[in-house]
């Protein structure tokens, strides 16, 4: 099996980096309210901010394949395998 | 030495070290340390204002008053 | 449990071939306030530490420091996977390749394997909010002197990165020895 990894398609990094950002922005959040668990507008924030995760992640799988396995199609190639490794791209 | 970003209290300090009549390098100067903001903060404040997700994932923090910069110590 | 993500949680690309900078970056894989000893470390307090919220703090930022982990094994990997023996060896890396090949392993910056001895799990809520305290703080402190050290602008980026997750961490390690000072933890909401 070629393990060999081509260039990425239009739009894959900015892709992945938008559900970086997204991902980030609610880990920090969550990290806050563990200390600040009554605070209503942080935790407004973090549910409109996972609705938005979600569906960048949606629109990501749609295009380049799954970033969990939870996400992996009913079709071949096993997309767990068939996409890179973070420390490849 | 140039100064850091501008923030109250300063997050770089620096202190005279030690110099001997019989030092084998030529002295430095000046010797710096970091005091990151969170020594400072206390109980976080709710409310305090956010960087957006792209600007929050490039300074590693949501938060502007919990940023804490490091150029390298040359550059501090 | 825990579901692997497919990507890393912040970028990291590296300028160039640079076994001697990758050499030096190992002591945050496997060195004693390296990543490894973090999420080791947080993870095992998580169980018996009071409070839900504490639990959290654990069980969260001990997950977090695994994808730092990862993110350092990214770095090491690129800047070490298409040197030759000969730069390894250069790089103060042959003992590691005669050993290790290519492979990465859990050390630090001067080849002594990890040791479970770096951490601590003292039973003591205070003692051990103290402990994960002083370890952000030095990671944070190797972290800075990796920048002084480092030739490759992209790789401070990312270092830059991970030394500021080190300043949030303190910051909510701190929180979590207030919340412990409150007399009725169930009450201590803020």
């Amino acid at each position: 099996m070629n393990d060999t990894v081509q260039a990425k398609p239009q739009g894959y990094y900015e892709s992945l980096f938008s559900i970086q950002a997204v991902e980030f922005t609610l880990l920090d959040l969550s990290l806050y309210l563990l200390t600040h668990p009554m605070d209503a507008a942080a935790l407004q924030q973090y549910s409109q901010l996972s609705q938005q995760l979600k569906e960048l992640t949606r629109r990501f799988e749609d295009q380049f394949g799954p970033l969990t396995h939870r996400s992996v199609g009913p079709n071949p190639p096993y997309g767990w395998v068939a996409t890179p490794w973070p420390w490849e791209v | 030495m140039t100064s850091p970003v501008q923030q109250m209290p300063s997050q770089i300090k620096s202190y005279q070290p030690f110099a001997g009549p019989f030092d084998p390098c030529p002295p430095m100067k000046v010797r710096v340390y970091s005091t990151p903001p969170h020594l400072y903060l206390g109980f976080q404040p709710p409310g305090l204002p956010q960087f957006g997700p792209y600007e929050a994932l490039q300074h590693g923090t949501l938060w502007p008053a919990l940023y804490s910069p490091w150029k390298g110590v040359e550059n501090e | 449990m825990w579901i692997y993500e497919k990507k890393l949680e912040y970028p990291v690309r590296v300028s160039g071939c640079n076994p001697n900078l990758a050499k030096f970056l190992i002591e945050q894989y496997g060195g004693s306030d390296g990543e490894l000893a973090a999420a080791l470390r947080y993870l095992n307090q998580r169980y018996s530490i009071p409070d839900s919220r504490l639990k959290g703090m654990m069980n969260d930022i001990g997950t977090e420091e695994l994808a730092h982990l990862e993110m350092i094994a990214t770095m090491v990997y690129k800047l070490t996977k298409d040197a030759t023996p000969q730069q390894l060896k250069a790089a103060g890396l042959g003992e590691h390749y005669v050993n290790h090949g290519k492979d990465l392993y859990y050390e630090n910056a001067g080849g002594v394997p990890f040791s479970v001895r770096y951490i601590q799990g003292k039973g003591d809520p205070i003692a051990d909010l103290y402990e994960n305290i002083a370890a952000e703080e030095k990671a944070r402190a190797t972290y800075q002197f990796l920048i002084d050290i480092s030739d490759d602008p992209m790789v401070n980026d990312a270092l830059a990165f991970l030394r500021e997750r080190e300043v949030i961490h303190s910051q909510r390690f701190r929180e979590g020895v207030e919340i412990l000072k409150e007399a009725q933890l169930h009450k201590a909401y803020y």
